[in-house]
């Protein structure tokens, strides 16, 4: 109850001290509104028409129909990355061997532009759901990997002797030793990783689909519809910063309590 | 849970030896720990206490000699508090009884008594490791080792980090202990005041390889052994030859103030 109270307590002043954020933001419409009226609707549409185009595109239910089909391909990459990348990388930080031999890879695989795999993806995929799904896989993938890895790495084995001294039943030990560990350097990769698969995937239907965000992207540039360009990335990136403010941070400041002085 | 054993358990180490690589940490050791009965390793630093404790511990292999223990309920006390940063002091105190299978109210309840008797406040029994203070944490990790109501118990240089005051009143605790369960102790000190205080018998080590060199024993019960007491002894063991060399003193340096010290 106590744990509870406390919990709502602290998420409370975390959106209180959300007003910041919310003043800067304003700050940056403003500055887009008057950067609008020097340039003219045809070049940069003012926020007011933005957020009406997306408001026209939500009431006639296509901005929920594209959101739903990026949103699955964009989750069920990172999820694929997370699970494939999480065990991978516990595993090779188990071993001093296979840590040194996956780093070099690893960095291969982060140093690869995105662009690049696309490519590859549209050669072995086509046009389905494959090439947008690897795609994403492929960019978030070293991404959870190396934090997993280093979580791995950075076991403290003077806590191991204190499970050992105390008898801690081996789940006990899994629970209660390695997991607050690891997850405190695997939550930070999750996030970084669920950022960059959603930019990935836009990125990937523009180029490669014929729905999904990136395609209506697609459409409303070569309709020159600046209005629905914004209106849709303003969608894209609204629905990123809610997951990752509303959800995942709270999430992450909960678990990581111990870490940072209340 | 373990009840009170009435048969005396022994710990028995006979021809202890370890090896890191090629260098010996320690040779053919060999001491015996009752139940009821505090032993003192004393010596320089880096002369093996550590890992002559951490063997008794279990925590590395036996390689040369032997150790038999029929202790069934020990706990270890570490030169660093040690605790599990992600939870609070309560939680961090309960973590041996949590293993022991013990419900959670129960064992928060024992943990909140101990965490009191060893001088945590209140609000300090919800904080998280880091929010506390050295000396805090170290009577955490002593909570920790008697939470689980011992029959051994292993230090590692427990009192260290903590000021006079607090040291005399954990010994106060320790003492309280001893006298309440058969408890068992062998502790590791750099403090020879410390040593004298608290044990039955005290174990000169010196170093390279790690070895008993004398065997000090003190057959005045702890419970009534004054200050001045700890003087005198302090001052006698000082003067032993053996104490001296085991911790590099030249035969000299010390003497003029020892036998000032000796008359009263």
């Amino acid at each position: 109850m106590i744990l509870l109270r406390n919990g709502l307590k602290s998420f409370l002043t975390y959106l209180w001290s959300g007003w910041g954020a919310i003043a800067s933001l304003m700050l940056f419409l403003a500055v887009w509104e008057s950067a609008g009226l020097y340039y003219g609707e045809l070049i940069l549409p003012n926020p007011r028409i933005t957020f009406q185009t997306l408001a026209g595109l939500i009431a006639d239910g296509s901005a929920w129909q594209e959101l739903t089909i990026t949103a699955r391909r964009a989750l069920i990459g990172f999820g694929a990355a997370l699970v494939a990348g999480s065990t991978l990388g516990l595993i090779a930080g188990l071993s001093m061997t296979a840590s040194m031999m996956s780093r070099p890879i690893v960095t291969v695989l982060i140093g690869t532009p995105p662009i690049a795999w696309l490519v590859l993806a549209l050669l072995w995929f086509g046009n389905g759901d494959g090439t947008p799904i690897f795609t994403v896989f492929v960019a978030c993938m070293p991404v959870v990997f190396v934090g997993a890895m280093q979580g791995a790495r950075t076991l403290d084995g003077q806590l191991g002797d204190v499970a050992t001294a105390y008898r801690l039943p081996p789940l006990m030990r899994f629970t209660d030793i390695v997991l607050p560990h690891v997850v405190s350097y695997l939550f930070p990769a999750w996030i970084t990783a669920l950022g960059i698969s959603w930019k990935v995937v836009v990125m990937a239907e523009l180029l490669a689909s014929s729905d999904g965000v990136g395609a209506a992207l697609a459409v409303s540039r070569s309709h020159l519809d600046t209005a629905a360009t914004l209106a849709w990335i303003t969608a894209v990136v609204g629905l990123l910063l809610a997951v990752e403010y509303l959800l995942l941070e709270p999430i992450k400041r909960e678990i990581e309590r111990w870490r940072v002085a209340v | 849970m373990t009840t009170a054993v009435h048969a005396l358990a022994h710990l028995k180490v006979r021809g202890l030896g370890h090896k890191f690589a090629l260098q010996t940490i320690l040779e053919d050791i060999d001491l015996d720990v009752t139940s009821g009965e505090v032993v003192a390793l004393v010596g320089p630093s880096g002369c093996g206490k550590t890992t002559l404790l951490h063997l008794c511990a279990g925590l590395m292999p036996v390689r040369t000699g032997q150790i038999i223990s029929s202790f069934n309920n020990p706990a270890c006390m570490f030169q660093q508090p040690r605790l599990l940063p992600w939870k609070s002091t309560l939680d961090n105190i309960a973590l041996g009884l949590k293993a022991a299978g013990i419900g959670r109210d129960e064992r928060i309840c024992r943990a909140r008594m101990l965490g009191l008797q060893t001088g945590l406040a209140h609000e300090d029994l919800g904080k998280f490791p880091h929010q506390l203070s050295g000396g805090m944490q170290s009577r955490v990790a002593l909570a920790r080792a008697l939470a689980i109501m011992p029959d051994l118990l292993l230090l590692d240089e427990p009192f260290s980090a903590l000021d006079i005051g607090l040291k005399i009143e954990l010994y106060g605790l320790l003492l309280h202990h001893l006298k309440i369960g058969s408890l068992g102790v062998l502790m590791i000190t750099h403090d020879l005041m410390e040593a004298i205080r608290l044990s039955d018998t005290i174990l000169v080590m010196a170093p390279s390889p790690g070895r008993i060199v004398h065997r000090f024993r003190i057959d005045l019960p702890a419970m009534q052994r004054d200050d001045a007491f700890v003087y005198r002894m302090t001052a006698e063991l000082l003067q032993d030859s053996r104490v001296r060399t085991s911790f590099g003193l030249t035969p000299t340096e010390y003497e003029p103030l020892a036998r000032q010290a000796l008359p009263c």
